[in-house]
């Protein structure tokens, strides 16, 4: 059953970078976005995520009791040194989650609408960016279980360059995977062009800030390099990652979407794949070399037995019902002013 | 303030600002479905109307409420760590099992607020039904997880360890029952009064009268059946209460002494020094009756607890003074109501009756508001009954407080909003539903 109940946590993460990663990659978009076409991206986007958009921010939150019924230890440390991060993060959260839905069932369209727009786009910026300081600072080996001082244990756990690197790697992924996304939900030609041109923006971000990343592993002593290369798994997965990229940048421009989307999901899928699987079962990396193991720090048998019972009985319903409603408003899209 | 303190106020303060929205995401899917019924049968406009107009509005607090929620689940570890580090294993079943329903929830959603037109009407209706049933499922069991709090089971507790944990028991625990009883049947209340309240306004002034009309009467039939009923389960509670907590007990009625044949104190301003409650009206033997249902038992009194473990005597009291007062206020109202209905037809067209559900707008949430402070604060000082202190359980990390002035600023403005978009929505419904209709 342990395995069982990894598996969900591992598969809830990777869907909730995809699909809640999609999700706030469309509010970066806008961000960046120049006046006159974010009101496009802003309907486009309406249409591609409205329906599904409450049940993209459940993953996180299976991921949360996961960890807190079965891995009470790691989601409590985390929890206390990475407070700030957590907090700013839950912030996000709540700034993004009320104001997409503000602005679309205020009744009066006025200046609001232009309040929403800001914060929704601010903090579509600002949460995944924190979400990747959180990730970042889990496996950096900044986290001091002996740390004396309140910036030993409060802030240096989560403040180094290595942190802000995966933030910004993770915000140029949500930008990538949205856009990606969003060129098959666009109406016109033009807005395709447009996301393609997104999509090829935030692929070369995300390279630049994977370098990044690597360049801060550096300086900060995390072996990262050791963790993607150094086993057959992560060069695997690295190679076929790279590879797809090429034949996704010969495919961005030819309208092949279904097939764009797939690549995107299995880039990213096998990014998640190499840093986590080197250290597996390690998620939280702590400084002078321990380490909180998702075996070791596991609870009670019976505990992880009905966990993993409750999450296997849950996807009896959760799956199938998430399908139809993604068939059906693939099939016959929303449109923005479709009376609702 | 100390970061303790902190600790404590942001938990209730995002507690507090949580139940208000999954009060409303429990009950309005029900209200419309009945509307939604109406309509599917009748074909008369206005309760289409009345369906939309409400699922725009439950769509705005069921944002608010997902993402209030979201924060709770990682407050709990921000500001418990020690506690989530041991219960989290022990109370989890609960929570797993109302992440699904939460999903199902969500998607449900999806398909109804987003469905219109598109699906089977039945289908469609079904979808909202859903959406409210697993909605009344995860307040039980998130009320579960809260009532293993009080009742702690499921585990020994041996040398500061928790051996042979079993979630399933734990889950079951002794006041699980009761509890989700008197919450579920606090929520149409609160709900119902708050809707009908809004509406008996909006029929006073004369606006789209046939529009809030039926809705009035949907909420009002909800709310007020709720009402009669909630005192009975409170009474079920009380004695639940008084058999696991009998400091709990003690505090809620101010009672300080044991005494056999004790009396039921209304009202009243406790003295916790000289241990006796002030300008309180008193009726004899009714606590006991109350308590163990029999006019002369004894009832353990806050002498025979040790003074380390009293919690608060005068917010208990005064909050359970208040919850009992808006229920029985409820309570005849809603019998006034019901006697209009059956009997007095007049009385529904009179303003007085629509004036009274006006006045009463707020009652229910208050009420709501109130029991979670006498279940809460009546708890203290354990964060787990009898086994692990709430001050023991709290994140070593320094200036909570700031998070707290954060946190409350943050509440605020979003009650603030969501108040001015609901306000909004109701003004606008002239515009948007007044076509000729029937
Ligand atoms: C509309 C709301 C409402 C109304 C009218 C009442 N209550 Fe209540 N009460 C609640 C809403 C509520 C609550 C907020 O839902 C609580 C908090 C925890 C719980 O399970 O329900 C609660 C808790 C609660 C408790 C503590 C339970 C515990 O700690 O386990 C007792 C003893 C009562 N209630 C008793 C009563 C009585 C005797 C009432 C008589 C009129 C009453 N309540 C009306
Ligand atoms: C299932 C639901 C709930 C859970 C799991 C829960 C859990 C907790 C926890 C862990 C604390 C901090 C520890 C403590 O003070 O004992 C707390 C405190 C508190 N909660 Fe709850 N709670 C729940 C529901 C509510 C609700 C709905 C309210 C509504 C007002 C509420 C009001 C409070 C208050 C006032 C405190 C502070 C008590 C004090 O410190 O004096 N709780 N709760
Ligand atoms: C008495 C207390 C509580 C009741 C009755 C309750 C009930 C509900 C309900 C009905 C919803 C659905 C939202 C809606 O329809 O508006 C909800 C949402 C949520 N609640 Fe609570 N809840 C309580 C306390 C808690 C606590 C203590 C936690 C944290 C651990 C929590 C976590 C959540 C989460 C994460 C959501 C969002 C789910 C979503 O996105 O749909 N709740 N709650």
């Amino acid at each position: 059953m342990l395995y069982v109940v990894i598996t969900f946590l591992w598969t809830s993460i990777l869907l909730y970078l995809l699909l809640g990663g999609a999700d706030y990659g469309a509010g970066i978009i806008e961000l960046f976005t120049s006046g006159k076409n974010k009101e496009v991206t802003r309907k486009t986007l309406y249409s591609a995520i409205g329906p599904i958009w409450e049940a993209n921010h459940m993953w996180l939150i299976i991921a949360i009791v996961i960890l807190f019924v079965g891995f009470p230890v790691i989601y409590s440390t985390m929890s206390v040194n990475l407070h700030i991060p957590l907090t700013i993060m839950l912030l996000g959260i709540i700034a993004r989650g009320t104001a997409f839905t503000f602005r679309h069932y205020d009744a009066v369209v006025d200046d609001m609408q232009h309040i929403y727009n800001t914060i929704f786009a601010i903090s579509s910026f600002v949460t995944p960016f924190f979400l990747g300081i959180i990730a970042g600072s889990a496996v950096s080996g900044h986290i001091d279980p002996n740390a004396d001082t309140f910036l030993s244990a409060y802030i240096f756990s989560w403040l180094h360059w290595f942190a802000v690197a995966v933030g910004l790697f993770t915000v140029s992924i949500c930008g990538f995977l949205a856009s990606v996304y969003l060129i098959g939900e666009a109406d016109d030609d033009q807005s395709r062009l447009r996301f393609a041109h997104k999509a090829q923006f935030f692929n070369i971000a995300a390279v630049i800030c994977g370098i990044l990343v690597f360049i801060a592993a550096y300086l900060e002593n995390v072996p990262l390099m050791e963790w993607v290369f150094g086993n057959w798994v992560g060069r695997i997965a690295i190679i076929s990652a790279t590879l797809s990229l090429i034949w996704m940048w010969y495919l961005l421009y030819q309208g092949k979407i279904k097939l764009l989307r797939v690549l995107a999901g299995f880039q990213v899928t096998m990014i998640l794949l190499t840093t986590t699987y080197r250290h597996f079962p390690n998620i939280v990396i702590l400084k002078g070399g321990g380490y909180l193991s998702l075996m070791e720090h596991a609870g009670q048998e019976k505990t992880m037995q009905s966990l993993g019972l409750a999450l296997l009985i849950g996807s009896v319903f959760i799956l199938p019902a998430l399908f139809y409603l993604i068939y059906s408003f693939q099939k016959n899209p929303l449109k923005y002013n479709e009376p609702h | 303030m100390n970061d303790f303190i902190a600790a404590r106020s942001q938990m209730a303060l995002s507690l507090g600002f949580h139940i208000v929205f999954s009060c409303i995401g429990m009950v309005m899917p029900f209200f419309m479905a009945v509307a939604h019924y109406m309509w599917l049968r009748t074909d008369k406009a206005v309760y289409k109307n009345v369906t939309k107009a409400w699922s725009k509005g439950v769509a705005i607090f069921f944002a608010t409420g997902a993402v209030s929620g979201t924060v709770l689940s990682f407050e709990l570890g921000l500001l418990w760590p020690e506690f989530m580090k041991h219960a989290g294993p022990i109370f989890g079943m609960p929570f797993s099992l109302e992440g699904t329903a939460f999903f199902i929830e969500a998607i449900a959603l999806g398909f109804f607020l987003y469905g219109w037109d598109r699906f089977n009407k039945w289908f469609h209706w079904f979808t909202g039904v859903i959406v409210g049933v697993s909605g009344l499922a995860s307040g039980i069991l998130v009320v579960a997880a809260n009532a293993w709090m009080n009742s702690p089971a499921g585990f020994n507790f041996v040398d500061g360890k928790y051996l042979n944990i079993d979630p399933i028991k734990a889950m079951f625990n002794d006041a699980w029952f009761s509890q989700a009883l008197h919450m579920t049947i606090a929520a149409f209340v609160a709900t119902g009064f708050a809707v009908a309240g809004i509406h008996a306004l909006m029929i006073l002034k004369g606006k789209n009268v046939l529009f809030h009309t039926r809705s009035f009467q949907i909420a009002a039939i909800f709310g007020c059946a709720a009402a009669l009923v909630q005192p009975f389960s409170g009474d079920i509670s009380a004695k639940d209460v008084a058999k696991r907590q009998p400091a709990k007990l003690a505090a809620m009625e101010a009672h300080f002494h044991t005494e056999k044949s004790a009396s039921l104190i209304v009202g009243g301003i406790p003295d916790e020094e000289n241990k006796r409650v002030n300008y309180a009206l008193k009726l004899p033997g009714f606590l006991s009756f109350l308590a163990h249902g029999d006019f002369e038992s004894e009832v353990k009194g806050l002498d025979q607890i040790p003074a380390e473990n009293h919690p608060p005597v005068a917010i208990t009291h005064y909050a359970f003074q208040i919850m009992v007062g808006m229920g029985t206020a409820m309570m005849l109202i809603s019998a006034l109501y019901f006697m209009a209905l059956w009997k007095k037809k007049k009385w529904l067209e009179s303003e007085w009756l629509l004036k009274l559900f006006v006045a009463a707008t707020p009652l229910g949430f208050i009420a709501v508001e109130a029991g979670w402070t006498v279940t809460e604060v009546g708890r203290q000082p354990w964060i787990i009954n009898g086994i692990m202190r709430t001050a023991d359980a709290v994140t070593p990390m320094p200036g909570i407080a700031y998070s707290f002035y954060l946190f409350t600023a943050v509440y605020v403005s979003l009650a603030c909003v969501v108040i001015f978009m609901l306000y909004r929505q109701i003004k606008m419904v002239g515009k948007l539903y007044d076509k000729p209709q029937l």
